[in-house]
């Protein structure tokens, strides 16, 4: 009776539905927490165990739409690209700060999981969970990590960014902009970014900009760390 | 045909990353690969933004449904994160927290000093 939903159409229409629903909520609440993808994925998740679908039925689609990871993830030069002008003017604060982001990520995140006792499958999929997720998800791949656990790192990591990006700068005194952006762009990648853009423009633009340099500088440093303090 | 032609040259480059990461066995992802390629594509004035402006607009702008599927694969590992999801939950946020104080607090220190 099933076999009907073991076509690409199924997971691909699902997922598009799932998607659309998420952004209307996220649209009409306008709040982070209600993340956009963060609802698609419960939604899915809860139609295929409400009707007992089976992972592979729905990845006959999944794989599809996982194929454009891939160009996704090349065409991340393009806004580093836009930004170039603003990168060359900043040149030191931005490699300087992304780097000790990236270095205090991976190393307070393997820290942290030894003292929580995390094995080292979840602590590696942990690793790459604050930079963007095309990224995040080869480097998971990379040092031994769970893709899927990686991706729910991410987003979860980015909706406490966003949260929280003004309590912490006005806590800690971070007070400079280019400071600011940078800070919540190494963090929290592109769901940080919404709110760095709240905070202003010169904000924005950096955080925007520290998505995929933070992407590059975790591709290089995340398997030497690992192996280092693994 | 510009929408598959801007399509051809993503794809194009993605072969491309691959391609030269098993050949010189580099431990960069391929895709990561083609992006720095891309990049250095675009700088260097080789490929041009209206070479491929459709295309990277729509990706950039559905980027968050792409990898929806592999969320959804969060589901086959539940019985691996039973029992974790608090120390996961804690790791991201402290660590959030952490990255953010400790980044912002870098680049002040260093516009500081360079004013002196």
């Amino acid at each position: 009776m099933k076999n009907f939903l073991d076509t690409p159409l199924f997971g691909i229409l699902l997922s598009i539905a799932a998607f659309e629903v998420g952004i209307s909520i996220n649209k009409k609440t306008k709040l982070a927490v209600c993340n956009a993808f963060l609802i698609s994925i419960l939604l899915i998740i809860g139609c295929l165990t409400w009707f007992h679908i089976s992972l592979q039925s729905f990845n006959i689609g999944g794989d599809m739409i996982s194929f454009l990871l891939g160009p996704a993830t090349v065409i991340l030069a393009v806004p580093i690209y836009k930004q170039i002008a603003l990168l060359k003017a900043n040149l030191l604060p931005v490699f300087v700060g992304i780097t000790t982001g990236c270095v205090t990520a991976i190393t307070s995140i393997i820290g942290l999981s030894k003292l929580f006792k995390l094995q080292g499958t979840i602590c590696a999929s942990l690793v790459p969970k604050s930079v963007t997720t095309p990224i995040g998800i080869e480097v998971s791949k990379e040092i031994g990590g769970i893709p899927a656990i990686t991706v729910a790192a991410i987003i979860i990591t980015g909706v406490v960014g966003a949260v929280f990006a003004p309590i912490v700068c006005k806590v800690f005194h971070i007070k400079n902009k280019v400071a600011v952006g940078i800070a919540i762009g190494a963090s929290s990648h592109a769901i940080g970014t919404t709110k760095a853009l709240d905070l202003g423009e010169t904000e924005g633009a950096m955080s925007g900009l520290t998505i995929g340099i933070a992407g590059l500088i975790t591709v290089f440093l995340a398997p030497i760390l690992t192996k280092w303090l693994g | 045909m510009k929408l598959l032609r801007q399509m051809g040259i993503v794809l194009g480059i993605c072969l491309l990353g691959g391609f030269l990461q098993r050949v010189l066995k580099l431990p960069i992802p391929g895709n990561v690969l083609g992006m720095l390629i891309l990049l250095g594509g675009l700088c260097s004035g080789l490929i041009k933004l209206e070479m491929i402006a459709e295309v990277s607009d729509f990706l950039l702008d559905h980027l968050a449904f792409f990898f929806i599927p592999a969320g959804v694969g969060i589901i086959a590992c539940l019985g691996l994160l039973r029992g974790k999801w608090l120390a996961v939950l804690g790791v991201c946020f402290i660590t959030t927290v952490l990255i953010m104080a400790v980044t912002g607090h870098a680049i002040q220190w260093m516009q500081r000093s360079r004013k002196r």
